[in-house]
């Protein structure tokens, strides 16, 4: 029994452990440093000055009218942190999904009184992992009127950097159209420069 | 119901039919024949593994031997993984400075990862060292599939091997099978998808936490870590187990919807190969394609019910002036939107893998009532990688034995008489499963500790513990993820479900593979049903609604179906 069994199994355990729990990662890691550095240490944007300002990939808060805003985060106590990452698991009879939406929603309708009607959902649902990078076309454009007022410029000329900013489907076909919301806003400072912090923040 | 999602639909059904074949035969060579590819080097590598291990490659195991071999390697590694978590802070590689693991959690996550399970009481990110995940976890990834792997062809051995003249007895060796799968199969799959993984975006490093200040003066510090090794395996083997709390909707872990698509074909693309090895072990690629059939129906309908129920508005958000022309966004991401995600939710748990791409609770009732059901169906459209074919011959042999019962014939399977020993096995598999789902569920739903760590009130409260037994005996390991999980009564009771989900099922699997081993084939008459066309498949997806349906509808009932009617009328809790 213990010849038969147990001292492969011991052997097995030490060899597999070896092989599949350190040296693979290993390897991986050894190959992706080389093959894909910035994509394997975390794909970080850097501003014109060259000061890393995020990553590409994780949504950061934005609450300056001049920016395109986020979705809203469930990650962390207080959202969109990337060292807690998580949706708000509420489902289609929670009241407290009700609430939050709610207060969203007459915080989004304050925010931008020349906006259209109906909010995109995304900017009032927040993604499974708090750390959505993205929003579609249609939930940028609608935060337009608001960021063009905030930088004093004509809507139009925002309007074309959305257009440029602005990636397909994955080989046509694949999830959806989207805009990343970082690369977005280091554009719109490219462009117009960094807004004015508003008083008092 | 978009163009586009359509098209990713039709696109990863026809990966999966065209590659099954291909997988299928390249399978049948490293685990059946004496000529397995790449027979120099990786046969070298194979050779020196076995020796390390100190086994006899020629010699064959009787299903006792085979199973006493599973449980010792299961046992022997699940508890070294539970004394890694615990000793974690003295270990290397965690830059975090995380403190060792609690008891019960380092219980639940050993149980969870030994089993195929991964199912997550932690948040990866907040808990877990570098080396935690990449040794003590992603390891189990390898073997807990590769084992699986093992118990699926042992039970095709035993149904498909002809007995020699002096009556065969034994269903291949445990440990040549376990160290094939790793070294023909799993290991160099997982280095190239790994690397495909790190070009979309995946990180790859052992460095900690980075800070950083955003573009609006605030700080972030953003978790890193040796991801893409992990999300290769996790997929592959179908674990699902994730470094990051949010799994496969983290852009670290899942950046792109092509990376998505090749999460979603890793996670099929074995289970569906070996429909076809098993097949060819039968001699007849028909067989395979029987099974094939009835798992494509059953995937085909959960998807397309899942992308129907969340390609409608959220009903929370009804009234609230919220444009939701393109579904319901509450936990889903962006970038794949609702297509993307539901066909996710619906592959990972047709499958045992568990992984999510986006949050199954906040689903609509009848979105989050497919990935429940595809579980308690006892993942077999497709299922785990091994567990899912074993699951499906199981039911195959049901079926026969109604079809038998129906014309008024011994049943027979590839040849083989079904007798009351069979039987008797078969239905022990199926009782176990349902039981150890809805009794631990009914003792939750009357337990004010348990109760206490529901995240959602009414009857989605019933779903979200209804969801984690289901995931935890299935060994899927995704979850209605509100549900607190990290408290003593559910680390424990969720352990043990996901031991008894693994391995009371997987012994009546080996024990039918020696009970079919050692019958003599009976030459096929004018009266044998065949189990080779549609009318099979048709019988065998019937077989298994109707028993899913039967066991589990009366629960359902009480959570999803009374959600979804509730949500109807608007109501909220």
């Amino acid at each position: 029994m213990i010849r038969e069994h147990v001292l492969p199994a011991a052997r097995a355990t030490l060899c597999t452990l070896l092989i599949t729990g350190v040296a693979y990662p290993l390897l991986c890691t050894g190959l992706a440093l080389v093959l894909f550095p910035q994509r394997a240490r975390g794909s970080f944007v850097t501003d014109d000055a060259g000061h890393t300002v995020g990553s590409e990939l994780i949504a950061q808060p934005f609450a300056s009218a001049a920016y395109v805003q986020p979705r809203p985060s469930a990650a962390g106590d207080k959202g969109w942190d990337a060292n807690n990452s998580g949706g708000s698991n509420l489902g289609a009879t929670s009241k407290k999904l009700r609430d939050r939406v709610q207060a969203d929603v007459s915080r989004l309708k304050t925010e931008n009184p020349d906006a259209l009607a109906e909010i995109p959902a995304e900017l009032v649902t927040t993604s499974g992992s708090g750390l959505d990078p993205h929003l579609s076309p249609a939930a940028v454009r609608w935060q337009i009127p608001r960021i063009a007022r905030a930088r004093q410029v004509a809507p139009d000329r925002i309007e074309r950097l959305v257009a440029d900013q602005i990636e397909g489907r994955d080989l046509g076909f694949l999830g959806e159209p989207r805009v990343n919301v970082l690369l977005l806003n280091l554009a719109l400072d490219r462009l117009l420069g960094k807004p004015v912090a508003p008083p008092g923040k | 119901m978009t163009t586009s999602g359509w098209i990713q639909l039709l696109v990863f059904a026809a990966l999966i039919l065209v590659c099954t074949r291909p997988v299928g035969g390249y399978l049948f060579r490293v685990f059946e024949t004496e000529t397995p590819p790449l027979k120099s080097t990786l046969g070298a590598v194979e050779r020196l593994l076995l020796r390390l291990v100190g086994v006899d490659p020629k010699k064959e195991q009787t299903w006792v031997q085979y199973a006493m071999a599973l449980l010792a390697f299961s046992a022997f590694s699940m508890l070294v993984t539970y004394a890694m978590l615990r000793m974690q802070h003295g270990l290397p590689l965690n830059p975090q400075g995380f403190a060792n693991v609690d008891p019960a959690l380092a219980f639940n996550t050993a149980a969870s990862f030994t089993t195929n399970t991964n199912w997550q009481s932690y948040s990866g990110e907040q808990v877990m060292s570098h080396l935690s995940q990449m040794a003590a976890l992603a390891w189990h990834n390898f073997t807990s599939a590769a084992a699986g792997i093992g118990v699926a062809l042992a039970l095709s051995r035993g149904l498909a091997r002809r007995p020699g003249p002096d009556g065969a007895k034994t269903l291949g060796n445990f440990w040549v099978d376990l160290i094939r799968a790793h070294v023909y199969v799993l290991i160099p799959a997982s280095i190239i998808t790994a690397l495909i993984f790190v070009s979309q975006g995946v990180t790859q490093t052992f460095a900690g936490p980075q800070t950083v200040t955003t573009l609006e003066g605030l700080q972030q510090i953003i978790a890193l870590g040796p991801v893409a090794s992990q999300e290769a395996i996790k997929m592959l083997g179908t674990n699902g187990g994730g470094f990051f709390n949010a799994n496969s909707a983290h852009p670290f872990e899942n950046p792109t919807p092509f990376a998505n698509l090749l999460q979603m074909f890793l996670i099929f693309i074995i289970p569906a190969g070996l429909t076809n090895t098993f097949g060819r072990m039968a001699r007849d690629a028909r067989e395979g394609w029987a099974l094939f059939g009835a798992m494509s129906a059953l995937f085909l309908i959960g998807a397309l019910v899942c992308w129907g129920a969340e390609a409608r508005p959220n009903a929370a958000l009804a009234g609230l002036g919220v444009d939701q022309s393109m579904g319901n966004l509450e936990g889903k991401e962006c970038r794949f939107g609702v297509a993307g995600s539901t066909l996710f939710a619906t592959v990972t748990t047709d499958a045992s893998c568990g992984a999510v791409n986006s949050m199954h609770d906040s689903f609509n009732p009848i979105g989050g009532l497919v990935p429940m059901l595809n579980i308690q169906l006892g993942e077999l459209v497709f299922g785990g990688v091994g567990a899912g074919l074993y699951a499906m011959l199981i039911m195959a042999i049901l079926t026969v034995f109604i079809a038998g019962l129906m014309v008024g014939r011994t049943p027979e399977y590839l040849g083989k008489k079904i007798e009351a020993r069979e039987m008797k096995l078969a239905v022990l598999y199926t009782l176990i499963f349902p039981l150890i789902i809805l009794a631990p569920a009914a003792w939750a739903a009357i337990d004010k500790g348990a109760l206490a760590s529901l995240n959602n009130g009414g009857p989605h409260g019933l779903s979200e513990i209804l969801y984690a037994f289901t995931s935890a005996a299935g060994n899927n390991g995704s979850a209605f993820a509100g549900l607190n999980a990290n408290t003593n009564f559910w680390n424990f009771s969720l352990g043990i479900s996901m031991l008894a989900g693994r391995f009371f099922m997987l012994l009546p699997a080996l024990a039918l593979g020696g009970a079919m081993i050692g019958k003599k084939v009976v030459p096929q008459s004018l009266g044998t049903f065949p189990t080779t066309g549609a009318l099979f498949s048709a019988l065998l997806c019937a077989v298994i609604l109707i028993v899913g349906a039967l066991t589990f509808f009366p629960a359902l009932a009480l959570g999803p179906v009374v959600e979804a009617l509730l949500a109807q009328s608007g109501k909220v809790f």
